[in-house]
């Protein structure tokens, strides 16, 4: 196990990403990035199209191997993982760390319970003696497998969803197959939760429930990590965010600074490099004319 | 259109001309098609000389086949066919998948009492000697391959595996037996287990290279394993006898208890006169019995974290791996286990036979056995063990098929247009239920109600 001695970074860091590379052929997706997210915090992952952010998801989930750089995870025990060297099923397994897609991802041919239930695999499978004992009937995994539904109805009310609890996942609407998503990712039992893109697609309503349940989710001591174009859920909700444009960080801090960081405007304007200083100028003369 | 209105059974002017219109048409293209094929006969004279001779008539046969289905098809069929539809789309599709019947819900069970019922119904009939043809050819071979297919179906309908070589672990069963009986002098009821372990090995050394492909390369791949075991089957000649095969295989027994004429034997021991009938019966009896296991095994499984994950797989790879399952130990236990029930089938064959020969085990075993799969839905039992009977009884049936020499004359011989048939009803089948004959599955575990999954939402796996 990649597990390492902790002394070295601050207790309250859930994940590290230092110098973060990924090239594809001749495209470099991500440079040089480094970031850091709190725990017990929402962290945004910002930035316009095409920037990086599911590929920097991708690399701390296991999916891709970074050309270069960093990510170590430190869970709440004191156990350090790097992700780069583990494979993307025991990111999830040992380090904790789920994560759900930028286009749904679910099993639609199973019933959303049965979503649920396989995201618990790997506790079900140590419970049934890996299925030998659950096929002579053993009683403790006739008690796990009660637990693990017990677990998933929980999720469900949670994500608003119980009574579709027996529908296939497939005949969902949209925004409750997103809250699915979120609900199996959840029933892994993750320390850090990565959305990617939670609430694109939802209606204003089903944006705001969205909300709410990140951060009861937050409050319940899980982290996340957020990528989100909907600007209104990441000032909204998140404690802290990140910019990312061309695969370079370009701002890092609370919601407000963010906002107000003309190089972050300029990204989203589309502005050339050399008009930055303009807009800095327009930002300042702004908030000059605001305080008046 | 004028005939989209119209009542059907009462035909319009129109329908009839357009019947008749698309009847000509459609003797036509047939009288094109068929003339090479069927107008015409190649053979080779004493003198190994070629001759071609004509058969208008046979030629005839298939045109005015052709035409008057056509015909019947336009004026009857469709109109029915288009009745039928519009009075189910006023039905809301939800009852239907709601509310299956009782013979529905409890078909494995009666199925289980009739053919528990079937060999003493049979023997009542024709008695012991004539039951033989009804036992073997119509119960034995065709549980052979619903244990077959059920094993199959792990892989395939469970995993969402495409495996064309799946009788190669047929073949290792098989020749375990032979030649482990044959050498060692081993009993059937040790060989069984072990076949089964050995062809579940065999599947581990074949998963493990291959199981990180998908789609159609994995499918290329266990097809060329197929193709392989055949081979060393066939060129190992110190070991396997080649093509000649391994024969005299000691016949399974009954306890201890063998069905031979001698003093010990069963018939003998229970002073029955002698008949190889007794064999077949314990035969039919002891492959239905490994059914069974096969299908408890399966619907425990899939209810087990381990079957859920194959389903799972089945519809989505990726999703499965960020949920913190390996999808390399669990596409190996699919591949194993479902080995491991072709292995138990292998061993059985090789002990109804009598002799094993790798003539047996060719691709074209595969893919019967896929198509079952295909054609019953993929996942159902009872949707594979229907397909089974109809594809296995159907062959069977052929060969009872006199009256078509009648028909097409006596040079005819209906085994002959087995393939034929067979594609003609896969693709009628897959016209009509594109799902396979049971298209639902059945939920593994429920909250409140068990509600059946409608075919269309479920996804056939990619590898
Ligand atoms: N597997 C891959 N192979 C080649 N190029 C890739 C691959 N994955 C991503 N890219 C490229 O990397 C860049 C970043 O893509 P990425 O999907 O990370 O952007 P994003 O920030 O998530 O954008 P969006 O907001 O549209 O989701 C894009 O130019 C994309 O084409
Ligand atoms: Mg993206």
């Amino acid at each position: 196990m990649a597990s390492v001695d902790t002394s070295m970074t601050s207790k309250d860091t859930i994940l590290k990403v230092e110098h973060l590379s990924m090239r594809f052929g001749g495209l470099m997706a991500i440079n040089d990035f480094s970031f850091e997210a709190k725990r017990g915090e929402i962290t945004a992952l910002i930035g316009p199209n095409g920037a990086g952010k599911t590929t920097v998801f991708n690399c701390i989930t296991g999916f891709y191997k970074p050309t270069m750089g960093m990510i170590s995870l430190h869970q709440k025990s004191g156990k350090e993982y790097l992700l780069e060297r583990l494979p993307d099923f025991m990111i999830t397994r040992e380090a904790k760390v789920a994560r759900t897609f930028q286009n749904i991802r679910l099993f639609s041919g199973l019933t959303v319970l049965e979503n649920l239930l396989v995201a618990q695999h790997n506790k079900l499978m140590k419970a049934s003696g890996y299925t030998i004992l659950g096929l002579l009937g053993s009683p403790l995994y006739k008690r796990e497998a009660k637990k693990a539904i017990e677990t998933a109805a929980h999720w469900l009310e949670r994500a608003d969803l119980i009574d579709r609890a027996d529908d296939p996942a497939g005949d969902l609407p949209y925004g409750a197959q997103r809250r699915l998503e979120i609900a199996r990712a959840m029933c892994t039992g993750p320390e850090l939760l990565c959305l990617d893109e939670p609430a694109a697609g939802l209606n204003p309503k089903e944006s705001l429930a969205l909300n709410t349940l990140l951060r009861s989710i937050r409050d319940e001591g899980t982290s996340l990590l957020l990528i989100e174009h909907d600007m209104s859920v990441v000032m909204e909700i998140s404690d802290h965010v990140v910019v990312l444009e061309y695969g370079q960080k370009i701002s890092d801090g609370t919601p407000d600074h963010v906002k107000n960081d003309p190089k972050v405007i300029a990204a989203y304007l589309g502005v050339d490099d050399e008009e930055v200083t303009e807009v800095i100028a327009e930002v300042e003369s702004l908030d000059g004319g605001a305080k008046a | 259109m004028a005939n989209a209105i119209s009542e059907p059974g009462k035909a319009p002017a129109s329908l009839l001309g357009q019947a008749i219109k698309e009847a000509v048409f459609t003797g036509l293209l047939t009288f094109g098609l068929f003339l090479l094929y069927i107008g015409f006969k190649t053979d080779q004279d004493i003198s190994n000389a070629l001759i071609i001779y004509g058969r208008p008539g046979l030629l005839a046969i298939f045109v005015g086949i052709a035409a008057v289905g056509r015909f019947l098809m336009v004026l009857f069929v469709h109109p029915w066919a288009k009745a039928r539809k519009d009075a189910r789309a006023e039905v809301p599709v939800h009852d239907i998948e709601k509310s299956p019947s009782l013979f529905h819900k409890h078909f494995l069970k009666i199925a289980l009492v009739a053919l528990l019922l079937y060999p003493p119904v049979i023997v009542s009939i024709y008695g012991f000697q004539g039951s033989l043809k009804f036992v073997d050819n119509f119960g034995i071979q065709i549980l052979i391959y619903v244990m077959l297919a059920w094993g199959l179906n792990i892989v395939v309908g469970l995993a969402g595996l495409l495996d064309l070589g799946y009788v190669a672990f047929y073949a290792v069963g098989a020749y375990s037996y032979a030649l482990l009986s044959s050498h060692f002098g081993l009993s059937f009821w040790l060989l069984l287990p072990i076949s089964g372990i050995l062809a579940a090995f065999w599947g581990m050394i074949l998963g493990f290279p291959v199981l990180r492909l998908r789609g159609d390369y994995l499918a290329i791949v266990t097809l060329a394993f197929g193709e392989i075991i055949r081979l060393v089957l066939i060129n190992w000649t110190d070991v396997t006898q080649g093509t000649f095969g391994v024969s005299s295989i000691p016949k399974a027994t009954l306890f201890g208890i063998p069905f031979d004429a001698s003093p010990g034997g069963f018939a003998k021991m229970f002073g029955l006169p002698m008949s190889s009938a007794y064999y077949k019966i314990f035969l039919f009896y002891l492959i239905l019995a490994l059914c069974m296991v096969t299908a408890y095994v399966t619907i425990r499984l899939r209810r087990m974290p381990i079957g859920r994950a194959w389903e799972a797989l089945r519809e989505d790879e990726i999703a499965c791996r960020s949920l913190g399952i390996n999808t390399v130990t669990t596409k190996l236990t699919a591949f194993s286990i479902g080995a491991m029930f072709g292995g138990f089938a292998g061993s059985f064959f090789a002990a109804r036979q009598g002799f094993v020969s790798p003539e047996s085990f060719v691709f074209m075993e595969s893919a019967v056995i896929l198509a079952i799969v295909v054609l019953g839905g993929m996942g159902s039992l009872t949707g594979i063990a229907v397909a089974a009977i109809v594809m296995t009884g159907g062959t069977e049936l052929l060969r009872e098929m006199e009256f078509l020499k009648h028909i097409f004359g006596p040079d005819f011989t209906p085994e002959l247009y087995r393939m034929l048939i067979f594609g003609l009803a896969m693709v009628i089948v897959m016209i009509l239920k594109p799902r396979g004959f049971v298209g639902s599955r059945e939920p593994s575990a429920f909250l409140k109600e068990k509600k059946a999954v409608s075919g269309s939402f479920t996804k056939e796996g990619h590898g």
